[in-house]
């Protein structure tokens, strides 16, 4: 995973993040091994309680945007396998 | 006492600013959770190095921090906010049922006796407290539960908790104010509430005189005097001695009584401080003049304090948790603008010095006396 600023910050992180998943690898269970690996990022990415992603976070991987793909949904081959990461972006939004 | 540390919240991240007692030279550090709003920092009573902070943003949601050693290192507490139970609806400006939905937390009250426990005020409008530090919040879904609540509707910022007055020697006893619902007390530690909004009038909602449904700026009280409370309103100064079961306004000769914040000297309980801005459509001081206005009498009657303030082209506000005394002899004062300015007064506000003017738009202002 590539992670925006202020969550990179927030985790002490630099760089990617390599979070080893079991299949099928799909958004709602490398989010869960990242909020089991960075407690901290709990609430972030994804709203706390329904899980759903934040409006203003999106998700692209393979320059494809996965933002509305359904939590459920296997991520591309790629991204399971390790070859391309996940990227986890802010909105460009004003403020 | 020895110092003096001030806890700035802005827009943009978080300061200390800390000087000695005199309260002239201020050494600023920070920016702290840079980029994000930081709603509010406070400090512990009982532990004066133990703060906890209020960060949040759109983008990425409540992050609450703590540190065990006076800012200098911060980690990451419990962020979950949940409500008790299915949390129901409350107005949406529209009228329509809308469904009650965690934002961020607005302010943190610490407890007196203990640096473990803190209440904390949230949008939309709740109360939480943490007893192991931050490790865990749970709600006292008393006030989000009362019977009003479905009625209550969010003010322009926001529904939230932005005021929470724990009495000096019974923590069981509690005031809180709601934007917009009002005033609500407790006297069994959160269990029950009752509204206190009687004397309250607010032109611009149904029923001017409600129960409920009055946008409370800002209210703030005397250790000594626990029944005595003073409101900033949306409109009007107003007073309570009688623990909130009555309010009467002392607005008096304010050039206009509309604001944010409020504040009592530290050891003059009849002495109010308010910093007047033009109107409900326009949030900044009248007339390009930045000028702080003290009650020695509790209310009606005030005098403008502008000794070291600008008093042209000035157009900022002073956001309702954006002002602090601190403890120390004489009475020293603070606030932050929306411009980025923080000020201090080392003589209960006869004179005025800037800390520090180019910082990102204010949002609060905490005080310690630190030994």
């Amino acid at each position: 995973m590539v992670l925006p600023h202020h969550l990179r910050v927030l985790a002490g992180v630099s760089g990617e993040v390599r979070l080893d998943v079991p299949a099928p690898v799909t958004q709602r269970r490398v989010l869960d091994a990242l909020e089991v690996r960075h407690p901290q990022l709990r609430g972030t990415v994804r709203h706390p309680e329904t899980l759903l992603r934040r409006p203003f976070v999106r998700f692209y991987a393979c320059e494809l945007d996965l933002s509305h793909d359904g939590p459920d949904e296997p991520l591309p081959a790629e991204v399971a396998e390790g070859r391309e990461a996940l990227h986890v972006v802010g909105a460009v939004a004003g403020g | 006492m020895t110092a003096v540390r001030l806890l700035i919240g802005t827009q943009k991240g978080a300061f200390t600013a800390t000087a000695d007692a005199t309260r002239r030279e201020w050494t600023l550090a920070g920016p702290l959770f840079r980029g994000w709003e930081v709603y509010h920092i406070a400090g512990s009573p009982a532990d004066p190095d133990r703060l906890y902070a209020s960060q949040s943003t759109g983008w990425f949601g409540q992050i609450v921090q703590r540190s065990d050693d006076g800012g200098s290192t911060w980690r990451p507490v419990s962020n979950d906010f949940s409500y008790d139970g299915e949390p129901g609806t409350h107005q949406w400006y529209d009228g329509t049922p809308h469904p009650w939905e965690f934002a961020r937390v607005w302010h943190l009250e610490p407890s007196l006796a203990d640096p473990d426990t803190v209440l904390a005020g949230v949008e939309d409008a709740a109360l939480f407290r943490t007893t192991d530090g931050g490790g865990s919040w749970h709600e006292l879904s008393g006030l989000r539960t009362h019977r009003s609540s479905p009625s209550w509707m969010p003010g322009a910022g926001g529904m939230a908790v932005h005021t929470i007055l724990v009495h000096p020697s019974d923590p069981g006893r509690m005031h809180v104010a709601i934007s917009a619902a009002g005033v609500f007390r407790t006297d069994d530690g959160g269990a029950t509430w009752t509204p206190a909004n009687r004397g309250l009038r607010s032109q611009g909602i149904p029923n001017e005189d409600a129960e409920v449904g009055h946008c409370v700026h800002r209210v703030a009280r005397h250790p000594s005097r626990p029944d005595t409370l003073f409101m900033q309103k949306h409109w009007d100064v107003m007073r309570s001695d009688d623990g909130g079961d009555s309010w009467v306004e002392v607005s008096g000769d304010l050039p206009t009584d509309f604001g944010f914040p409020i504040a009592v000297h530290d050891h003059e309980p009849e002495t109010v401080y308010v910093v007047p801005i033009t109107s409900d459509s326009e949030h900044y001081v009248p007339e390009g003049r930045l000028r702080v206005y003290r009650s020695r009498t509790g209310g009606h009657e005030w005098e403008p304090l502008t000794d070291g303030l600008p008093q042209r082209d000035c157009y900022v506000n002073v956001l309702r948790d954006a002002m602090a005394v601190d403890s120390l002899d004489p009475c020293g004062l603070y606030f932050g603008t929306t411009g980025g300015q923080v000020y201090a007064s080392a003589d209960g506000g006869d004179r005025w010095s800037a800390v520090v003017r180019d910082l990102p738009r204010v949002l609060s202002v905490e005080v310690q006396a630190l030994p």
